[in-house]
């Protein structure tokens, strides 16, 4: 847990400073269920992208299985492996999928990784104390861009 | 383990799309010392909606992990629960009693914990209550702190003499609408990661979630013995770090939220054995 906690920590440091023209969580327009343009205008950095799939704030493979990280232990089953999932989904759908994938999938159990409001009892991380002031998202706007073209990679 | 490796193979990957179905239990059978055979599979009560056979958690362990729970002599909770029966028959508090001054013996509570929690004077009671107010009120004695190993140990003490007995808690008449207050945290999605039990335990049981082999989340073995932490680990506890994980602030062991939670999470379990002290990874 110390663990999660120090790396969510470097993560909030490297991202600063934040673009003038970074969209805020709360400003990201949707399209059924997609997000045309970039968040930060800043193109997205694969290998970053490929960090944020294992632990910390992304943690994607603890529910998804994905061939091209089998160097990392422990994929989890709980949504559908990630092979070839730009075969199956656009740029702006996996962006929109990464932001809010409440927007793509009603009710799923994906989290919504670029959201900072509407929650039941937010949490000041892993502390299982309350939330202090506004959150801040569980990856912030370059990193979405990371995790996105990281994602265009993953092609069979 | 073996699932985990199995499934960062890409063939692997590709069948579990085609076929989404949960992965099982396995199929091992629970019979302790040789000769208590425990109910660990049974036909779900007729208040579940969506699932249709109840787990005990020992089902969902690795073959090591199952191992410890066989016998007496390898479970390491049973050094708590010895130091529990100690306890049971030593004066403490200003009464100058012990609970073997006013209980023949621990048999004494047999089934009591396969009904637990229940409602008395119309307040939800669970045992780490009674202990407690008996302590105070018989004994002129200290409470014990919720998750302390005096009073997990001493759970676990009065949970073993129900082993066996199938999991009966009441949950109409006085003790409805804690159970529907129960049900409600159950379903609702806390935290920046907005899960709920449900997503866990209910809806993906028997898949992995990175390390971990998601059982249905029953609460029949409790307190259980953790191997990791080393100690008995109490309800209220688990439920705590399973909602601190979702990013969200939990409720406090020993809340009227986490009461009415742990009558609903037992009444899911109505059926299986009492497994109490169990034994997890
Ligand atoms: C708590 C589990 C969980 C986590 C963590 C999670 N996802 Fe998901 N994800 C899901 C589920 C479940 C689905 C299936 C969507 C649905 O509910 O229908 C999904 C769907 C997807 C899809 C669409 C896949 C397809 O082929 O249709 C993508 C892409 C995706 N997730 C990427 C990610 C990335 C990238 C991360 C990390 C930043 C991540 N997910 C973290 C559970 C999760
Ligand atoms: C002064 C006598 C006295 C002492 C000392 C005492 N008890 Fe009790 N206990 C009772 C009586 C009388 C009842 C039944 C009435 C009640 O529930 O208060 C009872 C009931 C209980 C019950 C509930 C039984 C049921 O079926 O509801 C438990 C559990 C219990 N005692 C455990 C203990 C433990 C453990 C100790 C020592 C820490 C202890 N008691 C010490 C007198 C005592
Ligand atoms: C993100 C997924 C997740 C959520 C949400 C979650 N849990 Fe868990 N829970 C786990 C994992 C992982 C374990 C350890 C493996 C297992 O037994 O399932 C666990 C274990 C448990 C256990 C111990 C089971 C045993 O047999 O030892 C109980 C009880 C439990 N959870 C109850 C709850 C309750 C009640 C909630 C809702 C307040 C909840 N969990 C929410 C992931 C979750």
């Amino acid at each position: 847990m110390k663990k999660l906690l120090f790396v969510a920590a470097t993560a909030a440091v490297t991202a600063l400073p934040i673009h003038a023209d970074t969209v805020a969580p709360t400003n990201v327009a949707f399209s059924d269920g997609a997000v045309s343009g970039s968040l930060t205008g800043v193109a997205g950095d694969p290998a970053e992208g490929r960090i944020l799939m294992n632990k910390g704030s992304g943690n994607c493979i603890a529910c998804h299985a994905v061939s091209a990280l089998d160097d990392l232990p422990f994929h989890g089953e709980i949504g559908p492996p990630l092979d070839g999932v730009a075969d199956r989904w656009s740029e702006a759908e996996l962006r929109g999928i990464i932001a809010n994938a409440k927007e793509m999938f009603p009710e799923t159990m994906m989290p919504s990784f670029y959201k900072t409001t509407g929650f039941v009892r937010p949490g000041n991380a892993y502390t299982g104390k309350a939330a202090e002031g506004e959150l801040d998202p569980l990856l912030t706007a370059q990193q979405v861009e990371d995790v996105v073209a990281y994602l265009l990679t993953l092609k069979e | 383990m073996k699932k985990a490796i199995a499934i960062s193979s890409g063939a692997a990957a590709l069948c579990l799309m085609v076929t989404p179905l949960l992965a099982e239990p396995d199929d091992d059978s629970l019979v302790i010392n040789e000769e208590l055979q425990m109910v660990t599979e049974t036909e779900a009560p007729d208040h579940l909606e969506y699932v249709n056979t109840i787990y005990s958690g020992w089902r969902f362990r690795t073959d090591e992990t199952q191992a410890l729970q066989l016998d007496d002599f390898d479970n390491p909770a049973m050094l708590t629960v010895d130091a529990a029966i100690d306890a049971f028959n030593t004066v403490d508090g200003s009464e100058g009693k012990s609970c073997a001054s006013c209980h023949a013996g621990p048999e004494d509570f047999a089934g009591l914990t396969a009904s637990m929690p229940k409602v008395i004077d119309g307040k939800l009671v669970v045992m780490e209550d009674l202990l407690n107010n008996h302590r105070a009120k018989a004994m002129g004695a200290e409470p014990w702190k919720w998750s302390g190993q005096e009073m997990q140990g001493m759970v676990a003490l009065i949970g073993l003499q129900s082993r066996g007995m199938p999991v009966d808690v009441a949950i109409d008449g006085e003790a409805a609408p804690f159970w529907e207050k129960g049900k409600e945290i159950y379903y609702t999605r806390y935290g920046q990661l907005e899960l709920s039990c449900a997503n866990c335990h209910e809806d993906n049981y028997g898949n992995m979630i990175r390390a971990d082999h998601l059982s249905q989340g029953q609460i029949n073995g409790f307190p259980t013995y953790r191997l990791k932490q080393a100690k008995l680990i109490s309800k209220h506890n688990r439920f705590r770090g399973c909602i601190r994980d979702t990013r969200a602030e939990t409720f406090a062991e020993g809340s009227d939220e986490f009461r009415a939670l742990e009558l609903y999470v037992q009444s899911r379990g109505n059926g299986l054995s009492v497994e109490t002290p169990a034994v997890r990874q």
